[in-house]
C-alpha cells in the first residue's frame, strides 16, 4: 500500500503536530538570529534591506519562510565569503567548503561546526552491531575541499574511530568524462579503488566505510577480482550517498554484491542523501519487501525537505505525489529560506521513527536533467 | 503493454527500475523496459565463459542449423518476447512505432537479418576461405597441408552497445553464434526489439539460452559491456568511432560516408546510372552507413544533382504504415532540428547550392516528432564542408572534382561504388585504404554482398591466427 492511502496514525499524527511546533519555534530562533543586527551574518543583514517584510516581525512560523525569495545558490559563488559568517559567531575558525568547479567559480558555503553535528545527529541512527563504536573507517569518497570528506572522518573520531581517506578529486572526473577520455576515466577509478584496496588489507582493523555508489560496486569488484569481498576483509557497515541511488541499484548491492540482508549477510548498508547546503538526509531502512524504495527525512529542524509541485513551488503535492524537492536550512551557521533542489521525487508520510515529511524515489529534475552530470565517482 | 526484462546468461531478471518505450507520433508508452546497471553487467561478465562452454557442447554444424531454423522463426513465427507472445506483425508495427521507421522498412530489414541467418554457413564458408569450423571450435587443426592451422578464441561472448534507429545492422553480431561466441548485447532503447525477438528465436531453435545476456540500461550498462568483453561493437557517432580508433577490442560503427564515384570515361552518360544514385541515397530513409551521402564527378553535377532532386525532392512524409512511405521520423524533434540547422549553414557557404529548394519545407514538425525530406545539394568543389557531411535523412552532396583528385580528397568512404571501365581508376580505387567496401560497376551502395566481411572480417575480429606446434613426448622407459 502506498503511503499516499495510509492516513496517519494518531500516534504518528500527535508525534508529527509536536514535530511541526519545534519546528515553528527553532524557525523563529534561527530566523532572529540571522536578522538581528548583533548576530545575523553580513548577507543576510544586507538582504533584508531588500525585503518587502521585516523577517522579525513578519515570521511567526515555518510556513511563514515562503515570504522570502526562493535562495539562489549562485549567491554562494565569490568572494568574500566572510559575509556569510554571521556576527554571533565571529572570531570562530570557521571552514569553508565547495560544490562544483569543474570550470568556473565554484559555490563556497562557510561552516563552523554544522557538519559535526549533523553526523553526530545521523551517527544515532547506525547500529552499533554493524557500526561497532571504536571500529576503524574508510571514506572512500571525493576528497580537496569538500564538506564530506571532514564530516566522516568527524563521524568517525565520534564513534571513537579514526578515519582512512583516499585521494579523488571529483572535478577531474568531470573533465574526463566531458572530453570523453573514457580509458583515463576507468585508469583513474583503478587508481582511486587500488588505493582503497591497499588501506583496507593493510591490518587496520576497518569495519565501516562511506563510499559512493559507484565506488562501492567497483570496490566489490575489485575485492572479488583478487579472490575475496567487503566481509573477508571485515566491512559490517557502509553508509552510501553523495551521488543518485536508486532501487534497483541497492537491490544489486544487497542480493549480490553483499550476498543478502544484514541479517545474512552481515553487513548492513544504508543509503543516504545530502548535499553542501543541507547536511544530510537518513534513509529509512531499505528492504525486499518494500521493493527497496529509498526514502529519506531531514534533519528536522536542523534542515527541512518538501516536494513541491512543478509549477507552484510554494504548494506541497499531496502524500505519494510527484513534485521537485525543496529544501530549507535552519542553523545557526547558515540560513536557507526555501532552495530549489535539482531533484525531483514523491512526498513521504510521517513515521514514528521521523515524524515529518520525507522524499523518495530521488532523481534528477526532468527539466534539468539531460543538463545534468550526475553520479560520475 | 509489454515488459522486456533483462536476460542473463538465459534467465531474465525482475529489475526494478523500467524506463518506458514510447510511440514516436503520440508519444504513448508501447512498452516499458527494465534496466540494469553497470554492477550486474560486470557481475555477468565474470560468468562469461559459461556462455562460450555452453556452445561448444553443441558442434558448428547444429549451430548454423539452429540458425537456419532461427532465421524461419525469427520471419514467420509467433515468438515469445517479454512477458508477451509476439507475431511478425506485432513486431513490424511496434519496431516502427518506436523508431519511427516505415513499416515497409522494417520488415524489409527483418528479412535482411533473417537472410543473413538462413545463410550463415556460406557466409562463415566465405569469411573462413573455407577453414573446417571445427578448428575454431578447437583452436587448431590440419587443413591437408601438412601443417597446423591455430585460431584461438579472443573471447567468450561478443559484447554489442546496440544503436537505437537502425534495425538493419544486427546482422553484423549474428554471426557470433555459429562461431560458437556468447552474446552480451545492451539494446537499443528505441530498438529493443530485434535483439529480443532474434534472441527468442535463437533459443526455440534450439541455441542454449546461457549462451545470451541482454542488458538494457544507460550508459552504465553499455560502458561495462565495452570494458568487461574482450571483444565488442558499439554503434554511434563519429564522434564514438573516433573514441575507440585503434582499440583491438573494439569494433566502432558509426557514420559511413558512403559514396559514388563516376570516372571521366562514364560520367557523360550519367543517366545511365540515375536509378542507382536515387536508390543509394533513398533507401531506408537515409538512415544507414551504407547510404550514398556524396556522388563526386568532374562534370555534369549540375545535371546529376538537378535529376536527383527531380526523383527525390517531392517525397513527403506519409503513415508508417503506407507501403509508400519514404520517410523515417526523428523521434527527438531535436535532432531533426539541429540537423536542419547543420544544413542551413552548409548551404550558406559559397559555391554550394540546394537542388531541391523549389521541393517546399524540408522541416516537418509534429508534437512529438519530426521529419527532414530529402535533400540534394551540388558543392562546386571538394573545399566546401558539405562535401563531407552525413546526415540521418537522405541528404546527398553532389560534388565536382577533377577524376584526378577524386581518390586523395574523399576521405574515409564505408561503400564506394566506382562508376568507371578504366582499369587505372579501378586499381587506384582498389589501392585506396579510404575505402572500405568497394563497388567496381553498377552496384547502389546499400546493395551488400553478405559473402564478404563489413567494416573488418569478424572472424579476425573475435579469433586470432597464431602458431601452434607439436612435438609427441619421448616414451618413458619405466612405462608399464
Amino acid at each position: 500500500m502506498s503511503t499516499a492511502d495510509s492516513p496517519l496514525s494518531e500516534a504518528v499524527a500527535s508525534q508529527a503536530a509536536e514535530a511541526k511546533d519545534r519546528l515553528n519555534e527553532h524557525t523563529l530562533k534561527t530566523v532572529h538570529w540571522h536578522f538581528s543586527d548583533e548576530t545575523g551574518s553580513p548577507f543576510w543583514l544586507e538582504k533584508k534591506a531588500e525585503l518587502n517584510f521585516d523577517p522579525l516581525k513578519d515570521v511567526k512560523s515555518f510556513d511563514d519562510l515562503k515570504k522570502f525569495p526562493h535562495f539562489e545558490d549562485e549567491w554562494l559563488r565569490g568572494g568574500p565569503v566572510r559575509r556569510w559568517v554571521p556576527k554571533g559567531h565571529a572570531g570562530k575558525p570557521t571552514y569553508v567548503f565547495e560544490t562544483g568547479g569543474t570550470t568556473g567559480i565554484p559555490k563556497s558555503r562557510v561552516v563552523i561546526e554544522d557538519h559535526w553535528k549533523d553526523y553526530e545527529l545521523f551517527s544515532e541512527t547506525l547500529p552499533d552491531e554493524y557500526f561497532p563504536r571504536g571500529a576503524n573507517w574508510l571514506m572512500l569518497g571525493p576528497s580537496g575541499p569538500r564538506r564530506l570528506r571532514l564530516a566522516v572522518e568527524h563521524l568517525a573520531q565520534f564513534r571513537d574511530g579514526i578515519c582512512f581517506c583516499i585521494d579523488l578529486d571529483p572535478r577531474w572526473v568531470v573533465k574526463l568524462i566531458k572530453k570523453g577520455w573514457m580509458e583515463h576515466l576507468e585508469e583513474y577509478k583503478k587508481h582511486c579503488i587500488d588505493q582503497a584496496v591497499t588501506v583496507l588489507t593493510a591490518g587496520h582493523d576497518i569495519k565501516c566505510m562511506f563510499a559512493t555508489p559507484k565506488l562501492l560496486e567497483s570496490l566489490g569488484e575489485a575485492l572479488e577480482e583478487r579472490g575475496t569481498s567487503l566481509q573477508e576483509v571485515g566491512i559490517t557497515g557502509i553508509f552510501s550517498g553523495g551521488t543518485e541511488f536508486t532501487p534497483q541499484w541497492t537491490r544489486f548491492c544487497v542480493e549480490e554484491m553483499l550476498g543478502g540482508p544484514p541479517e545474512e549477510s552481515g553487513v548492513y548498508m544504508t543509503p543516504t542523501y545530502g548535499n553542501t547546503l543541507m547536511g544530510l538526509a537518513c534513509g529509512k531502512k531499505i528492504s525486499a519487501a518494500d521493493d527497496y524504495k529509498i526514502a529519506y527525512y531531514a534533519p528536522q529542524p536542523r534542515a527541512v525537505t518538501e516536494v513541491v509541485t512543478f509549477d507552484d513551488y510554494n504548494q506541497v503535492v499531496d502524500y505519494g505525489g510527484t513534485g521537485r524537492v525543496k529544501l530549507y536550512t535552519l542553523t545557526d551557521e547558515f540560513f536557507v529560506p526555501g532552495f530549489m533542489e535539482r531533484d525531483e521525487g514523491e512526498r513521504e508520510a510521517p513515521y514514528d521513527v521521523y515524524p515529518w515529511d520525507g522524499v523518495s524515489g530521488v532523481r534528477p529534475f526532468h527539466e534539468l536533467a539531460s543538463a545534468t552530470t550526475v553520479g560520475v565517482y | 503493454m509489454i515488459t522486456l526484462s533483462p536476460l542473463r546468461w538465459g534467465k531474465p531478471y525482475e529489475s526494478l527500475d523500467f524506463t518506458d518505450v514510447v510511440h514516436f507520433d503520440t508519444g504513448e508508452p508501447i512498452a516499458r523496459i527494465g534496466n540494469v546497471g553497470g554492477g550486474i553487467v560486470g557481475r555477468d561478465m565474470r560468468q562469461a565463459h559459461k556462455a562460450r562452454q555452453a556452445l561448444l557442447q553443441m558442434s558448428t554444424d547444429s549451430l548454423i542449423d539452429c540458425c537456419k531454423r532461427a532465421a524461419v522463426l525469427f520471419e514467420s513465427a509467433d515468438l515469445s518476447v517479454g512477458d508477451s507472445t509476439q507475431s511478425v506483425d506485432q513486431f513490424v508495427h511496434q519496431q516502427s512505432a518506436s523508431t519511427g521507421l516505415p513499416e515497409h522498412m522494417c520488415r524489409s530489414n527483418m528479412m535482411k537479418n533473417s537472410f543473413v541467418l538462413s545463410n550463415i554457413d556460406q557466409i562463415l564458408d566465405c569469411l573462413t576461405r573455407g577453414l573446417d569450423l571445427s578448428i575454431l571450435s578447437r583452436g587448431y587443426g590440419e587443413e591437408g597441408r601438412g601443417v597446423i592451422v591455430s585460431y584461438q578464441s579472443q573471447t567468450p561472448v561478443l559484447g554489442a552497445v546496440l544503436p537505437n534507429n537502425s534495425p538493419g545492422v544486427h546482422t553484423l553480431w549474428l554471426p557470433a553464434i555459429p562461431l560458437q561466441v556468447g552474446l552480451a548485447l545492451k539494446p537499443g532503447s528505441q530498438e529493443p526489439w530485434t535483439p529480443y525477438r532474434m534472441v527468442s528465436a535463437f533459443i526455440e531453435a534450439g541455441v542454449p539460452a546461457e549462451a545470451f545476456g541482454l542488458y538494457p540500461g544507460g550508459h552504465d550498462a553499455g560502458g561495462a559491456i565495452m570494458t568487461k568483453t574482450p571483444r565488442s561493437m558499439i554503434f554511434g557517432s563519429a564522434q564514438t568511432v573516433a573514441q575507440h580508433e585503434g582499440n583491438p577490442r573494439v569494433q566502432a560503427h558509426g557514420p559511413g560516408f558512403s559514396k559514388v564515384l563516376l570516372g571521366d570515361d562514364v560520367v557523360d552518360d550519367w543517366e545511365d546510372y540515375l536509378d542507382l544514385m536515387v536508390e543509394s541515397v533513398l533507401s531506408n530513409s537515409g538512415r544507414s552507413c551504407i547510404n550514398c551521402s556524396g556522388i563526386w564527378a568532374s562534370r555534369h553535377t549540375r545535371e546529376i544533382a538537378q535529376a536527383i532532386a527531380e526523383k527525390i525532392g517531392p517525397v513527403e512524409v506519409l503513415p508508417p504504415s503506407d507501403p509508400e512511405s519514404q520517410l523515417a521520423a526523428f523521434t527527438v524533434p531535436a535532432m531533426a532540428t539541429g540537423t536542419h540547422g547543420m544544413v542551413q549553414q552548409d548551404l550558406a557557404e559559397s559555391g554550394v547550392e540546394d537542388m531541391t529548394a523549389q521541393y517546399g519545407e524540408k522541416l516537418v514538425e509534429k508534437e512529438h516528432c519530426a521529419y527532414l525530406r530529402p535533400m540534394v545539394v551540388r558543392a562546386d568543389s571538394p573545399d566546401r564542408q558539405v562535401a563531407s557531411k552525413e546526415y540521418m535523412f537522405p541528404f546527398v552532396s553532389v560534388v565536382e572534382c577533377p577524376q584526378a583528385e577524386m581518390l586523395r580528397r574523399i576521405g574515409p568512404t564505408l561503400v564506394g561504388t566506382v562508376l568507371t571501365a578504366d582499369p587505372a581508376f579501378v586499381a587506384a580505387a582498389g589501392s585506396s585504404i579510404d575505402i572500405d567496401r568497394l563497388n567496381v560497376g553498377p552496384i547502389p551502395t546499400n546493395r551488400l554482398n553478405w559473402l564478404q566481411p563489413h567494416e573488418g572480417n569478424i572472424i579476425d575480429f573475435l579469433f586470432r591466427s597464431r602458431a601452434y606446434q607439436l612435438a609427441d613426448l619421448p616414451v618413458a622407459a619405466n612405462v608399464s
